[in-house]
């Protein structure tokens, strides 16, 4: 396998993108490093599912609050000028466009930008969805974090999701350790390569058809 | 004279009957009514319908109801949790019935119930597994799925405080299910930490209005609150933490 870049260092590829003013909503897992790389001091509010706008990082142990917590049940803090909300009313914020972009893992996510996030599939495994499709379908600029590869070197971004759908043609781009992608016209556009990757690499181990648009970034 | 304050959280959950749907506010802990639903397993309704987010953690609140096998079907978003361990032996013995509902539509069917729309369509889930089966309408150019209300007999919420009328104010994101539940019920009763004079709270800050809430108990502060003042000292597991920094 050839060498990309790690986690943290694509947590700061994305936040560095983000808008200032943006409202954001970052999903459970590795997308939740992206807060930590957010650029010093500017005005970037996160949304979390369970009814707050204005998220900050996490308390210190005494300040730890049980009432006042993220959408992975762990202890945040909220900034001067949050907002608390009802359920009804988070989901209206995603449902109804207003949330300007949300990062969310993927178990795949295929040319066409359906995602597959929610379940495997497995037999015998508890289905669980939870805000994942109201999230997916909502937010106005859906980027996917995760690895190109799974753990036993199967693509994760593929011509068709063969896990069940979260939604579809949701993803406008996917970060991952080895390239940045933009979804276009039904296919993969690498937009930025990462680590020792090349693009004829990234084609031949997706088995993908790719678009070379890693000149228009630099211009 | 108007007074929703109930005595006792015996009394707050009298009437309750088996196969009733009710109705549980919170985000796993946060916001569940953990004094309610000990007073309902104490009452003794079985074979109830839940709706709730999620589906129990660790061993209290929904989980010992769950563990006490009083509950026949669950409708949630989110039973698979590092906690859940009561759900998970339940329901791979076939003991529940899980009806899985993405977050954002549960929320806006119980929102529907509460408002007497008679169902809607909404674009959440369309070309999953979770629309199959049901009607679907080409609205503005893009694909919803019919979603009906769902209404339940009883709600069992959990406010910060509450007034003789029913006004209710929340605390943070324990506010979650709250105030859409409230509406949603036939009965709805509401644990808070204390009961306050009429016009302590402001009418610019109620978020529920008393309209929706018929019962009103005292359960007292959270472990950790003071008088309504953050002290600290106990996290989301209710582990015991030092909070002498928050309290000096």
């Amino acid at each position: 396998m050839i060498a990309g870049i790690d986690r943290r260092q694509v947590a700061s590829r994305i936040a560095e993108g983000i808008p200032e003013g943006s409202y954001v909503n970052l999903g459970i897992g590795a997308p939740t490093l992206v807060a930590d790389y957010l650029p010093a001091g500017a005005d970037i509010i996160l949304h979390t599912e369970n009814g707050l706008l204005g998220m900050g990082a996490a308390p210190s142990a005494s300040r730890i609050d049980p009432d006042l917590i993220n959408a992975g049940k762990q202890p945040v803090t909220a900034l001067s000028g949050a907002a608390y909300f009802h359920h009804a009313d988070s989901f209206a914020m995603m449902r109804g466009g207003h949330l300007d972009m949300c990062v969310l893992g993927a178990y795949e996510v295929s040319s066409r930008g359906d995602l597959a996030n929610w379940s495997t599939g497995a037999p015998g495994a508890i289905p669980a969805v939870g805000g994942a499709m109201d999230l997916a379908l909502g937010a106005r600029d859906v980027v996917v974090m995760t690895d190109l590869l799974t753990k036993d070197g199967s693509p994760k971004l593929v011509a068709e999701c063969t896990y069940p759908l979260t939604a579809m043609a949701c993803v406008s781009r996917v970060f991952t350790g080895h390239a940045q992608f933009r979804i276009t016209d039904g296919q993969f556009a690498v937009v930025e390569i990462y680590g020792e990757a090349t693009f004829d690499w990234l084609a031949a181990v997706l088995g993908l058809d790719l678009v070379d648009a890693t000149e228009e970034q630099l211009s | 004279m108007l007074d929703k304050t109930i005595a006792s959280v015996a009394e707050a959950v009298e009437g309750i009957r088996d196969g009733d749907t009710v109705m549980i506010s919170g985000f796993g802990r946060a916001g569940q009514p953990v004094e309610l639903i000990d007073a309902l397993i104490a009452q003794g309704a079985s074979d109830l319908t839940i709706v709730n987010n999620n589906a129990g953690n660790g061993d209290v609140g929904l989980a010992a109801l769950l563990a006490a096998g009083r509950v026949r079907h669950i409708i949630c978003s989110f039973p698979r949790q590092h906690d859940s361990w009561v759900f998970d032996e339940l329901f791979r013995a076939g003991r529940i019935e899980l009806e899985l509902v993405p977050q954002g539509t549960l929320a806006e069917r119980i929102r529907a119930a509460g408002a007497g729309i008679g169902a809607f369509f909404s674009p959440t889930g369309v070309g999953t597994q979770l629309a199959q089966g049901r009607e679907h309408r080409e609205i503005a150019g893009r694909m919803h799925v019919i979603e009906y209300p769902i209404h339940a007999d009883v709600a069992l919420i959990s406010a910060l405080h509450g007034d003789r009328w029913g006004n209710l104010v929340y605390r943070e994101t324990s506010r979650n299910f709250g105030p859409i539940m409230a509406t949603a019920a036939r009965v709805t009763v509401a644990q808070v930490d204390a009961v306050v004079p009429l016009g302590d709270i402001d009418p610019e800050s109620v978020v529920t209005p008393g309209i929706y809430v018929d019962r009103v108990v005292a359960v007292g502060d959270r472990p950790w609150l003071q008088g309504g003042e953050f002290v600290g000292g106990v996290d989301v597991n209710g582990e015991v933490h030092d909070a002498e920094e928050v309290r000096s």
